[in-house]
């Protein structure tokens, strides 16, 4: 499917915000502007905007603990996200669910995840009701090779198939589960093939390829919006940063993490794009510029912003109604 | 009104509210039975009966069977509700809930309050809860005080059929996840139960006797249990009140300390180890904002801090009787 020059023109607005928004969290949080800790999508940015990049605000994801760019690619508010990761109370979330539990009902944002295989279950779940309102809409659950290894993917994974429900697993392999390597962790000789043994179709796809993502992403949205089932993609990225902001990364060599930023889509994105004459660098600096101006409001208006009232917020909706 | 068991109380619900409301259904283990088996499917209707000919009235669409994949069924069941379903999930033994707790206290209890308001999670989770059948360590417990415990759920105890029927209703009806232990050793009691839907709200206790010397808080099959107990020391004119909160969250708190403030005196029977669980809680509401009414220490009749045990002298020694909360009621009138 050929993409306009708008679609190209959206695609790397999206990689591009998710590489300055986390940029910027980087260099929040170091000044202390953010709460807790923080675990950044910078590196995999074309593989969250090549999952997202054709789903409609009614199709679901479920994210993980690095959820910032699942959220940027499913359209999330930049400003209500720095908002939320900061602990304010015009977040997204009002400043009660942070960086790890960003959720957005209004654009099929069903949460990032601060447990690793929680959002599988969740998106069969979603999925479901997609199936029996026969709406024609997927979910699609996020996944690391770490929740790859975890019982309650397995679950998910096989209900989704006994179940026949519109479900996509993308298991984003950046090649690190926390700080242990994918290659010790995994048991299986390939992620994909034991995905596979579980009765579903799993392409493995190069996730710092947006254009190959979104291709696979086509695939799969054609089987399960066509009654056939689940559908799961590999896409093997690289973690630029460490498992967060602030791993000194000891278990990665220099020359290891060198290739990684090698490796990076945005370039290899531009390159492509210059190169074929659909758009030119002067169409994607100004896409730069807008979006830098939009994370430096969000920031500025971040650190700015009050917290959360305790006398107001504190309690208040743990319950839609209590006694 | 007629005269239906515990067990067709909650079918009765259950059924009323899918022809009700097409956004109802029921997953889980069994609740059809017969998947792709030799003989006819929706034959089982949950390990118990429970859901028994809802599958052929509502089909496969409506309710179906699960693999074993606890995980699974919860988080199906929590997607489906943040996403405009009503699902009602089963587990089949609420001992079973150990292999998908994640999925209950982590995502389905906090989603409204991580997403700052902006989600509903409306899902009931079904689960048999309670000993006295010699089904040993890992299918007899109630677990109520774990549920408790979680802020973001309520936890439904029903001691009667006309209880369960109403309480159920409301988890269905109500918006946020609802834990619903059904009473397995009440499933065959009878009792007055309308025929048409009706909904008994949660947080208000029901008063099951009235007394003014000494309260027993008792919940779901203790209930009963409580009323013997009432109904001996009444032989020697004692009069107890029991006290049925119902729900152990909400709890009806102010039901409690009011009852207290008559009688002055407190037995809280818990079919439960005795640590963490409803006993000492309600112990210590009383204790914090009822002290002044107590004319005696409060007494907890409680399980023992064990497993629960499969021999039938265990078992039976394990659960709290109707002679030990009278014991226990007697010792508190005779405090002085």
């Amino acid at each position: 499917m050929q993409l306009s020059r708008d679609d190209l023109k959206r695609a790397y607005r999206s990689m591009f915000t998710i590489r300055a928004f986390e940029e910027r969290v980087e260099k929040e949080f170091a000044e202390g502007n953010i709460p807790g800790f923080a675990h950044v999508y910078l590196g995999q940015e074309a593989s969250g905007v090549g999952v997202c990049f054709d789903l409609a605000d009614d199709d679901y994801i479920g994210s993980t603990h690095r959820g910032h760019g699942h959220c940027i690619a499913k359209g999330v508010d930049v400003k209500g996200m720095m908002l939320e990761i900061m602990g304010k109370a015009g977040g997204i979330c009002g400043g009660k669910g942070g960086s790890m539990h960003i959720a957005d009902m209004n654009k099929g944002m069903l949460g990032a995840n601060a447990i690793v295989g929680g959002s599988p279950p969740i998106a069969v779940g979603a999925a479901l009701t997609q199936k029996l309102n026969k709406t024609g809409k997927v979910a699609v659950a996020f996944s690391g090779d770490g929740a790859s290894n975890q019982g309650t993917t397995f679950e998910a994974l096989n209900m989704a198939v006994v179940l026949g429900v519109p479900a996509i697993f993308v298991f984003e392999n950046n090649g690190y589960g926390e700080h242990t390597a994918a290659s010790y962790a995994v048991g299986a000789p390939s992620l994909a093939e034991r995905v596979r043994s579980f009765g579903l179709p799993c392409e493995v796809v190069d996730g710092m390829d947006f254009f190959a993502v979104r291709e696979a992403m086509g695939r799969a949205l054609e089987h399960a919006r066509n009654g056939k089932g689940p559908y799961a993609l590999e896409t093997v990225c690289k973690r630029f940063l460490g498992h967060f902001v602030g791993d000194p990364q000891a278990y990665r060599t220099p020359q290891e993490l060198a290739e990684a930023r090698a490796a990076d889509a945005l370039p290899r994105f531009r390159a492509a794009v210059t190169g074929a004459s659909l758009l030119t660098d002067e169409d994607l600096d100004a896409i730069e510029a807008e979006v830098l101006a939009i994370v430096e409001e969000a920031a500025v208006a971040g650190v700015a912003a009050p917290m959360p009232d305790p006398d107001r917020d504190l309690t208040r909706d743990v319950y839609l109604k209590y006694a | 009104m007629s005269r239906k068991t515990y067990l067709q109380a909650i079918n009765e619900a259950v059924r009323q509210e899918m022809q009700r409301d097409p956004r109802v259904i029921v997953l889980g283990e069994d609740v059809a039975g017969g998947q792709q088996s030799s003989g006819e499917p929706g034959g089982v209707g949950s390990v118990f009966g429970q859901m028994k000919g809802l599958f052929n009235e509502f089909g496969p669409d409506r309710v179906f069977d699960t693999p074993i994949s606890e995980s699974a069924i919860i988080g199906a069941a929590g997607g489906a509700a943040l996403t405009g379903l009503r699902p009602i999930a089963e587990i089949m033994f609420v001992d079973f809930v150990g292999v998908c707790f994640d999925q209950i206290y982590n995502q389905i209890a906090k989603f409204r309050y991580m997403f700052g308001g902006h989600a509903k999670t409306p899902l009931v989770i079904r689960a048999t809860a309670g000993a006295g059948f010699r089904a040993a360590a890992q299918h007899s417990q109630t677990l109520h005080p774990l549920f408790t415990a979680v802020p973001g759920l309520k936890v439904v105890m029903p001691s009667n059929p006309y209880d369960a029927k109403g309480l159920l209703i409301q988890a269905i009806r109500d918006d946020d996840p609802v834990i619903f232990l059904e009473q397995k050793f009440l499933f065959g009691m009878e009792g007055e139960v309308p025929d048409e839907a009706y909904r008994v709200p949660f947080g208000e206790a029901n008063v099951a006797r009235e007394g003014r010397d000494v309260t027993l808080v008792a919940f779901g099959a203790m209930v009963p249990r409580a009323l013997a107990a009432a109904e001996a020391l009444a032989k020697d004119g004692l009069q107890a009140e029991v006290l049925d909160p119902r729900t152990t969250s909400p709890l009806d708190e102010d039901a409690i300390l009011e009852s207290v403030e008559k009688t002055g005196r407190l037995v809280v029977v818990d079919e439960s180890p005795p640590r963490c669980s409803m006993a000492g809680d309600i112990a210590g509401l009383v204790a914090d904002q009822g002290f002044r009414s107590l004319k005696a220490p409060i007494k907890r009749v409680t399980c023992p801090h064990t497993p629960v045990p499969f021999a039938p002298s265990l078992e039976d020694a394990y659960l709290p009787t109707s002679a030990r909360i009278e014991a226990a009621a007697r010792a508190a009138l005779a405090y002085s």
